[in-house]
Parts: C-alpha cells; sequence; structure tokens
C-alpha cells in the first residue's frame, strides 16, 4: 500500500473544515476586527468552551454517535450553581460545591440517558436530542416550581416574586469567572486564564489515560462492533451506559465552567445550545461521528468560534446588516453537522454494502462454513 | 382478557394515559368555570389549523424515512409561495389558491433534492433531517432579508426592504377557510366548516392514494424493501416520491395553518414546526414506520385538545401556569417513547 496524498479523499475527510477555512479565511479581513481583539476573544472562548466540547468524546468512541444527550449535564451544573449561589458560597470553593451538587445529578441523569439510548440503538442521535427536550421540561418543573416549594432556597433575590420558581436570570457574581481569575497571567497585551486551561489539560489526561485502560479498550472495541463485542465478553449494554455517564458528568462541569465565564446565567435557557454549539465546534475541528481526537476540539473551538466573533461585523460591512451575518453563521453550522452526518451515513453505507459483498464472495469461497 | 391486554399493549400506555387526560380535561372544565363551547371551538380551529401539517408526515413514515423532523423543508417552500403571492396583489382566493399554485414548484424541487440526500443517507434519515430543517431555515433567514420583496405591507417601515418577523394576512387571505360556511352556534361556538372541509379533503386525498398503485408499492418499500424489490418495485424511487409528497403536503399545510392564524410567520419561527406535529401523529397511535390516516385525525385532534385546555383547566385548579411545562413533557415523552419501543417490523 502506497500512501500518496490523494487530494480527493483529503477534501472528503475535510470538507467541513476546509469550508470553515476559506469562510473565515474570506470574513475576518472583511469585519474589519484587530488581530488582537479576536486573538484575546478566542483565548477566553477556549476556556469558556473546550471542556463543554470534550464531552462528547466518549460516546463517540463507545459508537454512540454525538451525544446531543450531552444537555442533561449542563442541566445539572445549572442546578448546582443555583444551589451554591443560594448558599452564598464564594469564587473557586463555590464552584466547587456546584460540581459536588451537581455531580449526583448528572450521574443519575446519565443513567437515565444510557438506559433510554440501548433502547434506541441505531438512532442514539436523534433519541439524544429529543431527550433533551423532554428533560428540560422535567428541569423546568424542579426550578420553576418545585425550588423554593419542595426544594427550600433561603436567598429570596433568587426566588420569583410569587416565592418560588428561580429568576429568569440568575446573576453569578459570587462565582464570576472566579476560575479564570485564579491564575490570570498577562502575556503581552494578552490575559490568559492558565487556571482553566490547566483544568482542561487534565481533563485531556485524564482522557489519554482514560483510552488505555480495560474500559476504555472495551468502549473502542464496542464503537468497532458491538456483536463481536459481546463475543468476546465485554457487557455492551452497561459500557455504553457508564460511557454516556462520564460524558454528562463532563458536560456538568463544563456548564459550570462555562457560565463561571459569562458570569450571567439565563436560568431557563442557558443549556438550550450547548448540545448545538458543543457538537458544530467538535465536527468543524474535523472530527467525524465515528471518530473524534483531542486536536479536533481545539481546532474545532478555534475555527466556530473564530467565525462567531468576525461573521456579525463582515455581516454588517458587506450588507450593512449585521443581522445577515448572525443568520449566515448559524446556517452554516447547522450546515456543518448536517454535512458530518451525511458523510458519516454515506461512508456507513458504502462500507456495509463492501461487507456485504465481501460475505458473499467469502462464503462462496469457504464453502458452506457458518 | 388476554385479547384487551394484546390490544392494550399494541396501542401503548402513553396513548392510554393522554386519552384519559383529555377526557378529564372536558369533564373538569365546567366545574373550574372554563366554558366549553368555547373551548371546543378553540380546539377545532387548531386542529384543522394543524391538521395538514402533521398529515404531511404519513408518506415518509410510510416508505420507511422515519418521522420527518425536516418538515421546514416544506415550510420554506410554502412561506414562499405565499410571501410571492402578497408582492403580487393577490387577495382573497387567489390569493390563497395563488399561494398554494406558486408554492408547489418550489416544494417539489426541494422535496427532490431532500429525497435524493435521504436515499443516501438511509439508517440515519431522522437526525439528518432534523438538521436539514435547521439549515434550511437559518439559510431562508438570510434570504428574507436580501430578497427583493417591495410590498409595503410585507417589508420593514423605515428601511423600506427586508420582510418583517410577522405579516398580518389581513386584507389578503386571513381566515378564508376558516370563514368559508362557518357554523355559529350559541354565544361562543364557531365551526371552522371550510377549514375541516379542506382538512378532509385532503387527507381523502392522501387516503385514496395510498390504496393506488403507486401508494401500495410505498407502503411495501416501508414495510419490507426486500420483498419490494423482488416484487419489481424500485425503493429509491419510492422513497424519493414520498419525499416529495411530505415537502408539498407539509407546504400546503404551512399555508392551512397561516390563514387560520392570520400571520405568516418567518426567520427562526420554522425552527421547531415540525416537533409537535410530530408528537401530535405519534400521541394519534403511529409508530416510527407506521402511520395512518385515522393516526392523523385523531393524534391531532388529542394533542391539539391537550395545548388549549391545559392552559385554562389546569391553570385553574393549581393556580399557576403549568401548561409549557406539561406540553414540553407530553409532546417530547411521545416521541421518545415512539423512538425507544422495540417495533414488531425491525429493520
Amino acid at each position: 500500500m502506497s500512501k500518496t496524498f490523494d487530494p480527493r479523499k483529503f477534501l472528503a475527510d475535510n470538507l467541513v473544515v476546509v469550508i470553515f477555512l476559506v469562510v473565515t479565511a474570506f470574513a475576518v479581513p472583511v469585519s474589519g476586527l484587530s488581530a488582537q481583539f479576536i486573538i484575546q476573544e478566542l483565548f477566553t472562548r477556549i476556556g469558556r468552551n473546550a471542556f463543554l466540547v470534550f464531552s462528547l468524546l466518549l460516546p463517540i468512541m463507545a459508537g454512540m454517535g454525538i451525544n446531543f444527550g450531552m444537555v442533561l449535564g449542563a442541566m445539572a451544573g445549572e442546578i448546582g450553581l443555583i444551589i451554591a449561589v443560594d448558599w452564598g458560597i464564594l469564587g473557586v470553593n463555590g464552584l466547587a460545591f456546584a460540581s459536588l451538587v451537581g455531580m449526583p445529578i448528572a450521574v443519575f441523569l446519565g443513567w437515565i440517558a444510557g438506559e433510554v439510548l440501548n433502547r434506541a440503538k441505531g438512532r442514539e442521535m436523534v433519541t439524544g436530542y429529543i431527550l433533551g427536550f423532554f428533560m428540560d421540561g422535567v428541569y423546568q418543573l424542579v426550578v420553576l416550581y418545585m425550588m423554593g416549594y419542595i426544594i427550600p432556597i433561603r436567598s429570596p433575590a433568587i426566588t420569583l416574586s410569587r416565592g418560588y420558581g428561580i429568576r429568569n436570570t440568575l446573576g453569578l457574581d459570587s462565582v464570576r469567572q472566579s476560575l479564570d481569575n485564579l491564575l490570570a497571567v498577562r502575556i503581552g497585551p494578552y490575559v490568559l486564564p492558565l487556571a482553566t486551561y490547566m483544568v482542561i489539560g487534565l481533563l485531556c489526561v485524564f482522557i489519554i489515560w482514560f483510552r488505555r485502560t480495560k474500559l476504555g479498550q472495551d468502549m473502542r472495541a464496542i464503537g468497532q462492533d458491538q456483536g463481536v463485542s459481546h463475543s468476546a465478553g465485554i457487557s455492551v449494554e452497561r459500557t455504553r451506559i457508564i460511557a454516556i455517564m462520564i460524558s454528562t458528568v463532563l458536560a456538568m462541569i463544563g456548564q459550570i465552567i462555562f457560565l463561571q465565564n459569562m458570569g450571567n446565567m439565563a436560568t431557563y435557557n442557558a443549556h438550550k445550545q450547548t448540545g448545538f454549539f458543543a457538537a458544530a465546534a467538535l465536527l468543524v475541528g474535523g472530527a467525524s461521528v465515528s471518530k473524534a481526537t483531542i486536536p479536533n476540539v481545539f481546532i474545532g473551538v478555534v475555527l466556530l468560534h473564530l467565525m462567531y466573533i468576525v461573521m456579525p461585523r463582515a455581516g454588517a460591512q458587506l450588507f450593512g446588516e449585521a443581522q445577515i451575518g448572525e443568520f449566515f453563521r448559524d446556517a452554516l453550522s447547522y450546515a456543518a453537522i448536517a454535512m458530518a452526518l451525511v458523510i458519516y451515513a454515506w461512508r456507513k453505507r458504502a462500507n456495509a454494502e463492501r461487507a456485504r459483498a465481501g460475505l458473499r464472495g467469502g462464503e462462496a469461497a469457504a464453502g458452506g462454513v457458518k | 382478557m388476554n385479547r384487551l391486554k394484546q390490544a392494550v399493549t399494541d396501542f401503548g400506555w402513553p396513548r392510554i394515559i393522554i386519552f384519559l387526560f383529555v377526557v378529564a380535561l372536558f369533564i373538569g372544565a365546567p366545574f373550574v368555570k372554563v366554558r366549553v363551547d368555547s373551548s371546543f371551538t378553540d380546539v377545532f380551529n387548531r386542529f384543522g389549523q394543524n391538521a395538514v401539517l402533521v398529515l404531511a408526515l404519513v408518506p415518509m413514515v410510510q416508505a420507511g424515512c422515519g418521522l420527518n423532523f425536516g418538515l421546514p423543508v416544506g415550510i420554506i417552500a410554502g412561506l414562499l409561495g405565499s410571501t410571492l403571492a402578497m408582492e403580487f396583489g393577490l387577495v382573497g382566493w387567489a390569493g390563497f389558491l395563488g399561494a398554494i399554485g406558486l408554492s408547489l414548484p418550489f416544494a417539489v424541487a426541494f422535496g427532490f433534492a431532500y429525497g435524493l440526500l435521504l436515499n443516501k443517507v438511509k439508517g440515519e434519515e431522522m437526525t439528518i433531517a432534523m438538521y436539514v430543517g435547521f439549515s434550511i431555515v437559518t439559510f431562508f433567514a438570510i434570504l428574507w432579508l436580501l430578497l427583493p420583496y417591495s410590498s409595503p405591507n410585507m417589508v420593514w417601515g423605515y428601511a423600506g426592504k427586508g420582510l418583517r418577523t410577522t405579516i398580518t394576512l389581513e386584507g389578503y387571505w386571513g381566515l378564508i377557510l376558516n370563514d368559508f360556511l362557518a357554523l355559529r352556534i350559541g354565544e361562543n361556538f364557531r365551526f371552522p366548516t371550510g377549514m375541516i372541509l379542506f382538512v378532509i379533503l385532503l387527507t381523502v386525498l392522501v387516503g385514496f392514494f395510498f390504496r393506488s398503485k403507486t401508494g401500495t408499492a410505498m407502503t411495501a418499500v416501508g414495510s419490507n424493501p426486500d420483498f419490494a424489490r423482488a416484487g419489481g418495485v424500485s425503493a429509491d424511487r419510492m422513497r424519493l416520491t414520498s419525499v416529495i409528497l411530505s415537502t408539498v403536503i407539509g407546504a400546503v399545510g404551512i399555508l392551512v395553518y397561516q390563514q387560520s392564524f392570520g400571520f405568516i410567520q418567518i426567520y427562526n419561527a420554522p425552527l421547531f414546526m415540525a416537533f409537535p406535529a410530530v408528537a401530535a401523529l405519534l400521541i394519534g397511535g403511529a409508530s416510527v414506520n407506521k402511520a395512518s390516516m385515522l393516526n392523523v385525525i385523531v393524534g391531532t385532534f388529542l394533542f391539539q385538545s391537550i395545548l388549549t385546555m391545559t392552559p385554562s383547566v389546569i391553570n385553574s385548579i393549581l393556580q399557576t401556569d403549568m401548561s409549557e411545562v406539561i406540553r414540553i413533557l407530553i409532546s417530547n415523552g411521545m416521541i421518545l417513547y415512539a423512538l425507544t419501543r422495540k417495533t414488531k417490523v425491525t429493520k
């Protein structure tokens, strides 16, 4: 086998990345934003978003596609933050406390999600998406009706005037950017949230280590072939549930990191776009539905957010309307997800057909084995 | 007894619970001083308003393409039809029928491209359909701003260009089906005869289509592709036809919806319109790969009854507005149930 460079194959493998690169390369100069502003924004956004995107890696490894059900973890993180704000725990301690509160919720929700997805093999992605919608209803039920009623909330500042339910916007002053500022380093004109980066780095180490464990190997085996893994004695369903549980817990922590950087929380809307942004970032970074690596995460976050930073200004410069740029970046991100899904499905089918053809030929050759 | 048990399992507990819930809502309404007659007016209005959109899902389910979360593709074609008809100054029946006529070529073209794409991604249709829908809605949001519409009733007043987010149909063809032969009984009850007749007409047409040769072949492709192929039916062609049909009915569906609602909603409004339609079809007893006209009628009626009655009835009982949460839980719970159910005709 020669390893010659095949431009067509390269393009097919990286179509989404190439399109994004071309569009962004065009939009950056048009926007007229200064390089310093863009780079500072990117440093901030890597810290804000990378952790959330990482939560998608394990389910992809286990062959479950993109875990759109990660929003369940985001909701768990938000509940943790609400309690932390209510108890008035300040700074990084508040974030740690929020994660501690969110942990059992995320584990429980992850377990439910895993069980549900096990019943929907072959259509995990759409099921995970709808599960996110469903749990949004449960989240509203808990946060809007039970908090301050069944679940004690002490601070009247965060409850609605009727006495129960959390306000639409939750100010996170007590924990705002506490992780980012814990170890903020100034390099030239830029400020780097080093502590946040260290947390993300730790996660990378965890993922690299986890891939080598028995459990990680099992997940990869299941991602390759469920039937063979089952015959090899791997408990397929249990491993899939664990993959989703870890993903949900990571999304919980990721959402807390995201929100401490934002400094405000739209109580009932903060998680609605989480899955979309994480999935778009990962796929724009060159990942596919069946294979995603750590570099994919970073490339994706940089590319996607570069586009989100420059596009409104580019739209304003080109058409006199920032809104066009905003619609355009949404359209392009949705299209990126659609395209990545199409390429994946296309390949899967081609492989299946090749396997079937091989089986026919193989059967004839083996002469009636099986 | 056993047969009853079997029937209950086939129908599914969630549906029985939802059905009982609706019955309880109607029985409970008078006790909390909610007028039943005006409630029924709302239910019938909303039934007619949404039924065609639900009907649009049937062809693709029958042909084995799954639940059409890409319904916005058809909706966009309908939006093009109605905005063009307004731009050309068509009013009254000419406006409504003109809007249908103008949307058809778009619906066929979009459906054709969408169907070709779905044929290439068998087995992953639903997730991809969802994102194709999202993409086309956001892409057209750009076009609504850029296309050279000029009718002063549609564009932003101060800029003189770019469509408004909601465009009123008053003076064009708003309520034209609802008011056609409308029956008024008593003070508060009004039956939108024209719209219901239109819905019945379309349902019967689609019903007849599925009895025809093409329709039967389509069902065969959905329930057993290998068998269909052995019978000389091209699965790809049937699936393509079903997607085009679904998109065309979706376009007509949004036009019926608009005339009853009174407004054209554009930009991000169609993003999530597929989900309530899917929920309604499933509540009516359909599964991921089987749906009938009866499912459409029953499902839309039940789902719209819940949407109409919960705000008034539940709110007066609990003294808080829980209707939104109930809506989210019921509609998505139903979709989840259908997606996770081991269907008898497994693929």
